[in-house]
């Protein structure tokens, strides 16, 4: 670890003073950049806490949108009353990330800002048209997650609260990484609007809604021969591209299936 | 006075004494230490994993703020300090010594595996030693690496040490090639597989630290060092490299978090802070961060070995030949010759009747980290292969898995091996029977045909182990190439009040001594636990010693209760004038002194202040004091063995393995503390599944990068993935030693991969399938299977 300044902001404004004015670096859990800076690969000159604000903890029902908070973890919405009442598929999503120690650090707003290629999060904003709410604008999930550990935030911009419609009708199928615990493929599957959704995390290039595939759920055809563009794979040390491509398919049919 | 003896008893499942200041984050270990004037190190470790030094730029760090001193490879040199000993000497079989590529602390001129360290740094604080360690720039030139056995040994291999040819330390056999080619030639069955053992990380919770002190005023060095054997360090700090003189060298590891092994050796980079700390006179401190860790604690197994068993038409096993690779990594390590064969090959008759077995064993030098002792340390590896060969024995004759073994026992103890070792004793066909009904092994088929209703694929796996262990002794091991002594010692102070202390040279790492060494002298003085210590790991305290590795703890607890056999026989001589009887009419049961000639009693509290007070007993005849020392020296291995049978269930669409069920039989002869034994073969039947299932050190074939350095890409065994365990001990006391145990600590890492492995293959209808079987492997076999 290299040398840095710590903030402990007791504002959302002062939060963002530190972090516009002063270059400082959001810390929202940690869970993947204490581990970076501890490994010396990142060298900001001052992390600024969130976690502490209380305005950016808890959720919230606003009509018919689950409004989770930027700085909530994961086992707050793994637990909350709330997210389990009316997207309960959020909150088993939530209960399965890492382990407990990571979810009673980690925060949703640290995830999806993060916008890791294996994350959990990003598959539920992506199938349930999430909104992203920054100190500056609200964002839709389909444009927020540009492409792998990048997003549309732009400098400073800090994620305030993730809002999802209320949803009974959704399902998170995760085959993990047997080391690391991330998705080595997961599947969030939903009906919404009376479509079917299905986002895909783990393929290697960042989340994807594989729309071949809703198409042939809802026209009563078999995911196991609609179309999934390679492009969205990649193989490593774990998984061949060709494995994670049969996976996303297995993964996706059991997410459906466990919907109904 | 007269106390009522409140002791616990040998054998019974007493609670860990040491496991309060545990689990409240209250154990003391080396990095918690900070010294006066503290300074730290930090090493530059080599990116490279085969290449020449051709430059080295210290000026810029060295002005750096805080930087004390850097150090390099050559300093090392012209200062005269030794390379690494390699502990174990073989011969190969044309009558050469081993060839060992020299090692020294810091690299000199050229790195040969990733990690490597060139350089130490020390500052004040770790984070100048880390700012400057990084600034050092090295210039490299690029060689070709090799990671493979084959790669090695191919004809275009670069050669690693220039002097040794084919990269090959040496080319070793054990047992009558002539009598196995005779068993060979007359069997009417032979059946042939070659297999991988994969390279594995230990990862013991707490990394590799040392805080080496040196006072330039007495010439005393103190070091603090996460070890398995600190007394033994002592030795090889004074008089292998000269660091100081032994007895002005205190060699001290306290709370020691897991070893598996990785704890036993000889690193580089201890050997270098300990240097440092001469040269800046003050305290240097190095902690390994994880990275380091993965990087270059010693690695464990890597063979890759084609094995052959004759059997006659009814199953017998008439011969074995092994003809086995083993990667030692870029050096030979401490045990790194030992481990792939005496630890290995002399255990490759199982615990099977096979007249001739003859072994090969080549060890091959490649560009990575070096191999070493890990959680059994050659016997798995040896399990792993006549266990896997077994078993596709049974399956090519079409018999019963659990029949062929049945069928070969060795039913007669003590029973000489053709490869070395004599068998103390055991009950084999007592321990298969004890895990088949466990498992119900009847009762396979109709779960297997649930399974199968529910679409997944279930195998059942056999695996017999036996192993060696609880080593000395040290005769016999000096005739296999050993240097040291193996014996154990033990001081048993009793205090004048009563309570005592047990100094031992055996070192927990986890092992629970404390909790089963004090249940010796409880069961034997009947004094309670919580007044008895169990003090370890300081040469300023303890008297000598040889550590803990190879499940020898059984060693130490017998000079414990020979040392414990002293004093009540003390006691006794002062009994006799105490109570005014003959020696041979005193008794000593449940804590008192008693004797059928008087109406006397002595509770054993009371003795200690007799000894002390030392007015009840002509002195000139009896000594005043209550201490005794044992040096046991064990006349044989011990010889644990077991039948493991385990459940697989997979699913044909993902390749995932889960693990249904896993029965374990062990012999571990007498138990001293069931539930520590139960939590020894919980740990190493994890270990043994991870292995099977998900661990794997993997360097990248072309740059010679390990792939799988961190836990986000090492699979590590988690309590969810493992079933809840079925185990039975049935045993047959041991004669090796006088308290009848047998060692348990690798038991169940050696017995469980075949066990795994015999079940994913039974599932899948396959031959072989190579550890780890991950879910894309499995998968492409289920794929295979379909498409015929």
């Amino acid at each position: 670890m290299y040398e840095f300044t710590y903030h402990r902001p007791g504002s959302l404004e002062e939060a963002r003073k530190l972090i516009s004015e002063d270059d400082g670096q959001p810390l929202s859990g940690g869970q993947t950049l204490m581990p970076v800076l501890r490994a010396r690969l990142a060298m900001p000159t001052a992390l600024v806490d969130l976690t502490r604000l209380e305005e950016l903890k808890g959720v919230n029902l606003e009509g018919d949108r689950v409004v989770i908070l930027g700085a909530t973890t994961h086992a707050d919405v793994a637990s909350n009353a709330l997210v389990r009442e009316h997207c309960p598929a959020l909150a088993e999503l939530a209960s399965g990330i890492g382990d407990p120690q990571v979810r009673y650090r980690g925060t949703i707003g640290g995830s999806v800002a993060n916008n890791d290629p294996a994350a959990c999060y990003p598959t539920a904003c992506l199938a349930l048209d999430a909104e992203i709410r920054t100190d500056r604008r609200s964002i839709p999930a389909r444009e927020f997650f540009t492409s792998m550990f990048d997003t549309a935030l732009e400098h400073g911009e800090i994620v305030t609260a993730v809002s999802f419609p209320t949803c009974q009708h959704a399902h998170y199928e995760k085959f993990p990484n047997p080391a690391s615990r991330f998705a080595l493929i997961a599947v969030f599957a939903a009906k919404l609007g009376g479509q079917t959704r299905l986002a895909v995390t783990g393929g290697g290039t960042g989340v994807f809604r594989w729309q071949e595939g809703e198409q042939a759920a809802d026209s009563g055809g078999s995911l196991a021969a609609a179309a999934l563009s390679e492009a969205y794979f990649t193989g490593d040390l774990h998984a061949s591209t060709e494995y994670r491509m049969h996976l996303t398919r297995v993964i996706a049919q059991r997410a459906l299936t466990a919907l109904g | 006075m007269n106390i009522a003896a409140t002791g616990v008893k040998f054998g019974q499942s007493v609670k860990r004494q040491e496991d309060g200041r545990f689990l409240r984050g209250k154990g003391k270990y080396v990095d918690d230490m900070i010294l006066p004037g503290q300074l730290y190190a930090a090493f530059v470790r080599s990116p490279m994993a085969h290449a020449r030094i051709t430059g080295l730029d210290l000026d810029g760090p060295a002005g750096m703020p805080g930087v004390r001193r850097i150090l390099t490879g050559q300093e090392l040199v012209d200062a005269g300090l030794p390379a690494l000993p390699c502990g174990w000497a073989i011969t190969s079989r044309d009558g050469e010594p081993m060839k060992v590529g020299v090692r020294n602390a810091l690299a000199v001129d050229r790195v040969r595996y990733v990690g490597e360290p060139i350089a130490l740094v020390v500052a004040e604080t770790q984070a100048q030693a880390r700012d400057a360690a990084e600034a050092v720039m090295v210039d490299y030139e690029d060689l070709p690496a090799s990671v493979d056995v084959l790669d090695a040994t191919a004809d275009s291999a670069t050669l690693i040490h220039d002097e040794i040819a084919g990269n090959c330390a040496f080319d070793w056999e054990l047992g009558d090639e002539a009598a196995a080619d005779v068993a060979f030639a007359d069997a009417a069955h032979r059946i042939a597989l070659t297999l991988r053992n994969n390279r594995l990380v230990p990862n013991a919770i707490e990394p590799r630290a040392i805080n080496a002190q040196w006072d330039a005023g007495s010439e005393e060095l103190t070091v603090y060092m996460t070890h398995q054997n600190p007394i033994g360090m002592r030795m090889f700090y004074a008089a292998a490299f000269g660091l100081a003189s032994e007895h002005k060298l205190r060699m001290v590891s306290p709370d020691v978090g897991g070893g598996f092994g990785s704890k036993a050796h000889n690193y580089p980079e201890e050997v270098a802070v300990t240097f440092a700390s001469k040269l800046v006179e003050g305290p240097v401190k190095w902690t390994a961060d994880r990275s380091e860790a993965f990087l270059t604690d010693a690695h464990g197994r890597d063979h890759l070995t084609d094995v052959e068993l004759a059997l006659d038409s009814e199953g017998r096993f008439l011969g074995l030949r092994a003809d086995t690779q083993a990667n030692v990594g870029a050096y030979l390590s401490s045990s790194g010759s030992l481990v792939p064969t005496y630890m290995y090959a002399t255990m490759l008759s199982g615990q099977y009747a096979i007249p001739a077995i003859h072994a090969r064993v080549r060890a091959i030098y490649s560009n990575t980290c070096p191999v070493d002792a890990y959680r059994g340390a050659g016997r798995p590896e040896a399990s792993y292969v006549i266990e896997r060969i077994v078993d596709v024995a049974a399956r090519e004759l079409g018999i019963d898995p659990a029949e062929i073994r049945r069928r070969n026992f060795i039913r007669e103890f003590p029973y000489q091996t053709p490869v070395v070792y004599e068998y103390d004793s055991g009950d084999y066909e007592k321990t298969l029977d004890a895990a088949l009904e466990l498992a119900d092994y009847p009762g396979f088929a109709a779960r297997k045909a649930e399974s199968e209703a529910r679409g997944k694929l279930r195998g059942i796996g056999v695996a017999a182990y036996v192993e060696a262990c609880g080593i000395g002794p040290s005769g016999k091991l000096a005739k296999l190439g050993g240097g040291a002594g193996m014996w154990e010692s033990a001081e048993v102070r009793v205090h004048p009040v009563g309570t005592v202390e047990v100094l031992t040279g055996a070192h927990s790492h986890g092992q629970g001594h404390a909790t089963t060494f004090a249940q010796v002298v409880s069961d034997r003085f009947g004094v309670p636990m919580e007044n008895i210590s169990v003090i370890q790991g300081d040469t300023a305290r303890i008297q000598a010693g040889t550590g803990t590795y190879g499940s020898r703890a059984s060693v130490g607890m017998s000079a414990t209760l020979r040392a414990c056999n002293q004093i009540i026989e003390k006691g006794k001589k002062i009994a006799t004038h105490l109570m005014e009887v003959d020696y041979d009419a005193v008794e000593f049961d449940d804590g008192i002194f008693s004797s059928k000639d008087s109406n006397v009693t002595i509770a054993f509290a009371e003795m200690a202040f007799a000894a002390h007070a030392a007015s009840g007993f002509p002195t000139d005849e009896i000594e005043p004091g209550l201490v005794a020392t044992s040096f046991f020296d064990p006349p044989e291995f011990t010889y644990p063995a077991g039948v493991y049978v385990c459940e697989v269930e997979i699913d044909p669409d993902t390749g995932t393995v889960e693990v249904a069920s896993f029965c374990a039989a062990d012999d571990f002869g007498n138990v001293a503390n069931p539930m520590i034994v139960e939590g020894q073969v919980h740990g190493g039947v994890t270990q043994g599944i991870g292995q099977a299932l998900w661990e794997n050190a993997l360097y990248d074939p072309d740059t010679g990068q390990l792939m799988s350095a961190s836990f986000m890409d090492y699979g590590m065994p988690r309590a969810g993935g493992v079933p809840d365990y079925q185990l039975v001990f049935s045993g047959t006391p041991s004669p090796s030693n006088p308290l009848g145990m047998k060692g348990c600590g690798e038991a169940g890492a050696i017995g469980s991969p075949p066990a795994i492995i015999n079940a994913v293959c039974n599932a899948l209808g396959v031959r072989h399938v190579d550890m780890p079987a991950t879910p894309e492997k499995i998968w492409r076999l289920c794929q295979q299977k379909e498409a015929n």
